[in-house]
């Protein structure tokens, strides 16, 4: 029975006739006029319906994202460019400031030096002058002591032959041994 | 047991007004395209959902197939080619669900849709190139003693177009249902045929499920395939003489 039908699907999907349906099914064209008319009424249907309502709405969420995306990538473009901007300004503004500062350090390295050059000077000059004051002391203080050096001389060479001699040389005797000696 | 052939049956629901199976599921399709678009679509999420991905996909999948094809000025029959392609998809695949009719095994639907895409060709090709629109059956280059054979040949061409491209869908989803059906018998057959070819059963069984994976993927192919010849037609309207 099974095997039967099996062999009768066989000879039909080649296309081979059946008692009970003469013609193979697509091929019934009593059917066509009714499967044209609703394949009209449903395509139109379906193609009325997609392209005012649902393409729209499709295509919308699509386009919408897409000019956002853009919208964003060109902000993000502008920012990038703005930052770079500002870097750029960043990097003058230290080179700026770097060269006003070494400007600034070479200013006051040179009045620093000018004003302790200036001090050291005045300082030199005054021990110049102290030393040459404390020279001319010296000197004086020196003439002084060898003023007196000829008369300490004589009063010990006076006290001595007085020890020795118990009594006293004459000035003159003194003063002539004394020029006698230095000579 | 029914047999194979009998899937493609058109049988009356309201006879008064011609409907019949074969029209509930052309309806049937339409609905199941415009409701899943406009469910999936329903949020016009910035970043869409697993529903909106697939409509999405499916919008920019017909879009590149025709634009690649046609060109940006293609565009105009965006609706035109992706109702085709949806109608034609979901009608595919809707014939898969077992005890589902299958709307696109019927000849007189598919080339009726044919006639249509070649319909269109030909009426956008006189109304917007007029007679210049008749050098598509004059390609450039030609020697001279060549062109009447050539043209003759093309002609023949462009008149063959609607009937492959009906046939082709046609005899495809036609032939996948048969031999689905047939191996699909078979199981049944051996299976009630005695002990021993009983156990020969599952053999038909593995080779029905194969053919059931071969069959989603020629459901989708054709309509594919449909979609981008209407494509490639339409650039003929678009630019004849190329």
């Amino acid at each position: 029975m099974a095997q039967a039908q099996t062999t009768q699907a066989g000879t039909e999907a080649h296309g081979g006739a059946h008692a009970a349906d003469a013609t193979f099914p697509p091929f019934a064209t009593e059917t066509f006029a009714g499967q044209l008319i609703w394949l009209a009424i449903t395509f139109v249907l379906l193609y009325t319906l997609l392209s005012k309502l649902v393409l729209p709405r499709l295509s919308g969420i699509i386009e919408n994202r897409r000019s956002l995306i853009a919208k964003d990538l060109d902000e993000a473009a502008a920012m990038k460019i703005r930052a770079e901007e500002a870097g750029t300004a960043y990097e003058k503004a230290l080179t700026e400031a770097k060269g006003r500062a070494q400007a600034l350090a070479q200013e006051t390295r040179a009045k620093l030096a000018a004003e302790s050059d200036a001090k050291r000077k005045s300082l030199e000059a005054d021990l110049n002058k102290r030393l040459a004051e404390s020279e001319a002391t010296i000197a004086s203080k020196k003439t002084e002591a060898m003023s007196h050096v000829r008369g300490i001389a004589a009063e010990t060479a006076t006290a001595i032959v007085e020890r020795i001699t118990g009594k006293a040389p004459a000035k003159q005797a003194v003063e002539a041994a004394l020029d006698q000696t230095k000579a | 047991m029914a047999s194979p052939i009998e899937q493609f049956q058109v049988k009356p629901i309201i006879p008064a007004i011609n409907f019949t199976n074969s029209s509930l599921f052309m309806v049937g399709a339409a609905a199941v395209i415009v409701g899943g678009l406009l469910y999936a679509t329903r949020k016009k999420a910035l970043i869409p959902g697993r529903a909106q991905s697939v409509a999405e996909i499916l919008h920019d999948f017909v879009a590149n197939t025709l634009t690649d094809t046609t060109g940006r000025e293609g565009m105009k029959f965006f609706p035109f080619v992706f109702s085709l392609f949806m109608f034609v998809l979901t009608a595919n695949l809707l014939g898969m669900i077992p005890g589902f009719f299958t709307t696109t095994s019927q000849i007189v639907v598919t080339f009726a849709l044919a006639f249509l895409v070649i319909g269109t060709v030909i009426v956008y090709g006189f109304v917007a190139h007029g007679l210049h629109f008749l050098h598509l059956f004059t390609p450039s280059g030609v020697p001279g003693w060549l062109l009447p054979f050539i043209t003759v040949i093309e002609i023949i061409s462009f008149l063959s177009r609607p009937i492959s491209l009906s046939l082709r869908l046609f005899a495809n989803m036609l032939a996948g249902h048969i031999a689905l059906k047939v191996f699909g018998g078979f199981v049944v057959s051996l299976g009630t045929a005695g002990i021993g070819i009983a156990l020969l059963s599952p053999l038909p069984l593995l080779m029905a499920v194969g053919l059931t994976a071969l069959e989603f993927l020629v459901a989708a192919l054709q309509a594919y395939v449909f979609t981008v010849l209407t494509c490639i037609y339409l650039n003929d309207a678009l630019h004849p003489g190329h």
